[in-house]
């Protein structure tokens, strides 16, 4: 068969990316090997576009065990208990069909994680929806929540914590985001590079068929009128499976019989094969014959690029098939040793002893190609912000259109259906500023969270960058964790377009000054370009999942008010930033102006001290300020709680507008004894904290003097409707 | 006292269980879906899950699998049986328990803490509890909705065999403290010789107060002090 320019093209290859493989085969390929070129060159795989950007992020640090580069990262957490965490994106397949996107999205990012020994113990998700009122929203979101859910529930691990948003930027590209953190013992991680000659190559899970043929490749170009057509690109979930695969992996990583052992997920067994004789720098044989497969008269070409779930790669050592062919025979699952590892340290691929392929290595992974696309910083606009005119709207009013806007209402309806509690060791749920799980027998835990700002990062993305690693730190320190580690997320546009790829480089650059001002490592990760439809892209949104520890977990502490009469301390300085706040778009929907700087020095040094506070067992529930403001947090600790709060009219602000909405970074409410008060104020003396003492608890009502009073319970029921009503 | 807990491919509260059966100081084993031999056991789990993934019917599966039979004659000969969940999904599909459980009326999964009422305090089961108590207990399931024909309800209702019943926090029992549609809100039920307790809510998440409460302990304290 000739390879036409049609057919290169449909394979997502440029023209001079073929001639580079004509180049590095000294040949032309044939179909099989030019899918498999394919498979491995696309932006997914190859991260070809990021990856001199990536680069830069700083990946070390005495926690990190293992950074970005294998299946997930790896941070130590004491006692040769360590945590394998990672995100991943699966955005284009959960818009042609949001449940199996979505499910499929969470299997594949828990089997990176258990693919390295871990058992996984949290589950958490970012999502983003286009506006709630474009006719697709509606089915997207309920697909995409029980998707999730379907997939978590059945395999029996608990949706912990997460974030959902609203914004017609996602309109015809929403995004789905799953992170999976498991638990693993520092002398028992397992990894995927490839050692020795001769070993055994195992083939273990699901049989495949051929659904998700060019999923990666979908996933690496923009949407068009046609995007509907690509409904067989999506996989299928089977959680049940899983589940099993789950449990037969976990039984033979007990003793030493694997070598090696990666996941078949984007691009299968093609990217599978290779990733693991890249690392080893060896070359591996298959014998495609032997791949278990569910369809009749599967050809090479449909094996190796099949994305059917639930499946994985194994390299085991000598003498062990039999051990481990008992494990999956147990769990019903299939065991075939389909090749072996060699010295070519090329792919060989055979079919009835038939040579169908045969590609170096090398030329797939090493020699894929990076570009040093060109980018352009972004203009700053000029706000054209009529203050005056904000300054006069009716605070309880503004309050209540934020409140009960999607964006900030209650998402109960989303969280109770997953199942949060199932392993037994969730301690704090979704809800708050960080869920909280338990290291299973022991009485420490780590704190987990995601966060995006995707209005910040369109407006100026450096700062945007900056904010978001600052928020997830705040985030955990919230629930009095010690923050460690992270793993992003970043959904772009397309990078071929300068300004798309200025966002990128940009956003990168804020993260990568905030993860090392916090020394907040980025230990693994995920890029998702080509997220727009028709030119149109979206905004840029990298997202963070962060993980934190509980050294010892007494009496854990959340954002829910304990008391009576308890004092309210604003830790952090208020300048009144309305620029890009909710207040501005639910009220005006306006965005425009610059997101809140971000100031290290305070973020870090005022973090620091809500941590010690904390610690010190002086704190009775902590809040950071964020989205919406001062008074959004204080009605969100009130509202999760059953107290209220007086809050005393602040004399030395311009505007109790700016005041009470602006997004000002680096702040909590942290709610103390009076009893505690002297104690509270060395500590904050001491580490040169700026800080107010706002007001007290109360029970019923939300009072600001001469502003507003409102009863909890109403704004409760004011900020409970929006689902239910949808 | 010892209990065995029955795992099925796809059962995912078994850890969960045998953790507040130890806590509770019973003597554990774990028995294997394909095993055709029951340790000796006074109370015999079947915990919550998807057992075969829910595939064709929850339950349906799970209960044609091999150690059902031994099951079966164990709870004839009078050992105390508990299904939680999937498992009280599997007890309605053996047939050691009438009535089957359907789709949450809003047919979708529902985790969240619910209030129960105790209906009947006098069995092995429950006897720990005060008649009425309210308890509050975690909920994570797709098919909750209890159904079962007139004359076994009222079979149910003459003879006692309610266990618990979804109520408010007042104890209030009605449409808006029914979480999944389950007839009577139903949220329990034992068979007519009260050796075996079939329940959609999940015991073993409430036993410690560290992760949500402790209304569960009793029901594993009333078996132990049978």
């Amino acid at each position: 068969m000739r390879i036409t320019n049609k057919i290169i093209e449909k394979h997502g290859l440029k023209l001079e990316e073929f001639e580079n493989i004509k180049k590095l085969m000294k040949r032309d390929p044939n179909l099989l090997e030019l899918g498999i070129f394919s498979a491995m060159w696309n932006e997914h795989c190859s991260y070809k576009s990021s990856r001199i950007h990536l680069k830069k992020l700083p990946t070390k640090g005495k926690q990190v065990i293992q950074g970005p580069g294998e299946n997930a990262g790896v941070i130590d957490i004491g006692d040769n208990d360590a945590i394998v965490f990672k995100i991943e994106s699966h955005n284009h397949p959960s818009y042609i069909e949001p449940y199996q996107g979505a499910a499929t999205g969470v299997g594949g990012i828990l089997r990176d994680v258990f693919t390295m020994g871990a058992r996984p113990i949290a589950l958490l998700n970012s999502i983003h929806f286009g506006s709630p009122s474009h006719p697709k929203t509606k089915s997207l979101l309920n697909g995409v929540v029980s998707g999730i859910g379907g997939y978590g529930n059945c395999i029996g691990i608990p949706t912990v914590a997460g974030e959902t948003k609203f914004n017609e930027t996602y309109n015809e590209n929403i995004l789905v985001n799953a992170m999976a953190v498991g638990h693993a013992k520092k002398d028992k991680i397992f990894y995927s590079r490839a050692k020795g000659i001769n070993k055994s190559v195992v083939y273990v899970g699901s049989k495949t068929g051929r659904d998700g043929i060019h999923g990666a490749s979908m996933a690496s170009a923009e949407f068009d009128e046609n995007s509907e057509d690509k409904k067989p690109t999506v996989q299928v979930g089977d959680p049940f499976t899983e589940k099993l695969l789950l449990e037969a992996c976990l039984e033979l990583m007990k003793d030493d019989s694997i070598i090696a052992i990666q996941d078949m997920g984007a691009a299968g067994l093609t990217s599978s094969s290779v990733e693991m004789a890249s690392k080893g720098s060896l070359g591996i044989e298959l014998n495609l014959e032997k791949v278990p497969c569910r369809e009749e008269n599967m050809t090479p070409y449909e094996m190796m690029l099949s994305e059917s779930q639930e499946r994985m790669l194994i390299i085991l050592e000598d003498g062990k098939e039999e051990h481990a062919r008992k494990i999956f025979n147990k769990w019903d699952l299939d065991f075939v040793v389909i090749g072996k590892t060699t010295n070519t340290k090329n792919l060989t691929l055979k079919f009835h002893n038939k040579l169908v392929g045969e590609i170096q290595i090398d030329a797939l992974a090493a020699k894929a190609p990076v570009y040093k696309r060109k980018w352009v910083r972004k203009k700053i606009k000029k706000s054209k912000l009529n203050i005056k005119k904000i300054r006069n709207v009716n605070f309880e009013e503004a309050l209540i259109k934020v409140l009960s806007s999607p964006n900030h209402s209650n998402k109960s309806w989303i969280t109770n259906q997953y199942d949060q509690m199932v392993m037994g060791d969730t301690v704090q749920r979704s809800g708050s500023d960080a869920a909280i799980v338990r290291i299973h027998n022991k009485d420490k835990a780590i704190a987990v969270t995601v966060d995006s700002s995707a209005n910040y990062c369109k407006s100026q993305p450096k700062i945007g960058g900056k904010q978001i690693v600052c928020e997830n730190w705040r985030n955990l320190i919230s629930v009095g964790a010690k923050p460690l580690a992270i793993t992003n997320c970043l959904n772009f546009g397309n990078p071929e377009n300068e300004e798309i790829m200025g966002e990128f480089a940009e956003c990168l650059e804020g993260i990568k000054e905030a993860c090392e001002f916090l020394n907040y490592p980025v230990v693994s990760g995920n890029v998702s370009f080509y997220n727009g439809t028709n030119k149109k892209n979206i905004f840029p949104t990298p997202v963070i999942g962060g993980v934190g520890i509980i050294n010892k977990l007494s009496s854990p502490i959340s954002h829910k008010l304990k008391k009576d009469k308890s004092l309210l301390l604003l830790i952090g300085k208020t300048f009144g930033h309305i620029e890009q706040s909710c207040f501005l778009k639910e009220n005006f929907s306006i965005i425009d102006g610059s997101p809140p700087e971000i100031n290290f020095f305070n973020e870090k040094n005022n973090g620091e001290a809500v941590l010690n506070l904390i610690t010190l067992g002086l704190a009775n529930s902590v809040h950071d300020v964020s989205n919406g403001g001062l008074i959004v947090s204080l009605c969100e600790m009130a509202m999760s709680s059953n107290y209220g709060i007086k809050i005393e009219k602040p004399k030395k602000i311009r505007n109790p507008i700016e005041y009470f909405f602006g997004e000002d970074q680096g702040r909590y409410i942290v709610e103390i004894n009076k009893d505690n008060l002297n104690k509270v104020e060395k500590v904050l003396q001491k580490n040169d904290i700026y800080y107010e003492l706002i007001g007290i608890t109360q029970k019923k009502y939300i009072e600001i003097e001469g502003l507003i009073k409102s009863d909890i319970n109403d704004l409760f029921k004011i900020n409970s409707q929006w689902y239910n009503k949808y | 006292m010892n209990s065995s807990v029955i795992v099925f491919p796809g059962s995912n509260c078994d850890r969960d269980i045998a953790v507040a059966l130890e806590k509770m100081q019973f003597k554990n084993k774990m028995v294997w879906h394909k095993d055709t031999n029951l340790p000796k056991s006074d109370l015999i789990v079947i915990p919550g899950g998807f057992s075969y993934g829910d595939y064709l019917r929850s339950g349906a599966i799970a209960g044609k699998s091999l150690i059902i039979n031994e099951i079966i004659k164990a709870a004839n000969s009078g050992c105390l049986i508990l299904g939680i969940c999937n498992g009280f999904q599997i007890l309605t599909e053996t047939g050691l328990l009438k009535g089957t459980l359907l789709r949450n009326k809003n047919l979708k999964f529902i985790n969240k803490d619910v209030n129960i009422k105790v209906i009947n305090n006098k069995t092995k089961f429950t006897s720990k509890y005060n008649l009425n108590q309210i308890l509050k207990i975690n909920i994570a399931h797709n098919e909750g909705n209890y159904f079962t024909k007139e004359t076994h309800l009222k079979e149910l209702n003459n003879e006692n065999l309610i266990a618990f019943k979804y109520c408010d926090e007042k104890g209030v029992v009605n449409d808006r403290s029914n979480p999944n549609g389950a007839l009577e809100n139903i949220a329990g039920i034992f068979n007519a010789k009260k050796n075996i307790l079939g329940m959609m809510p999940h015991p073993e998440r409430m036993v410690d107060e560290m992760i949500s409460n402790t209304d569960g302990v009793n029901l594993f304290s009333s078996l132990i002090n049978k």
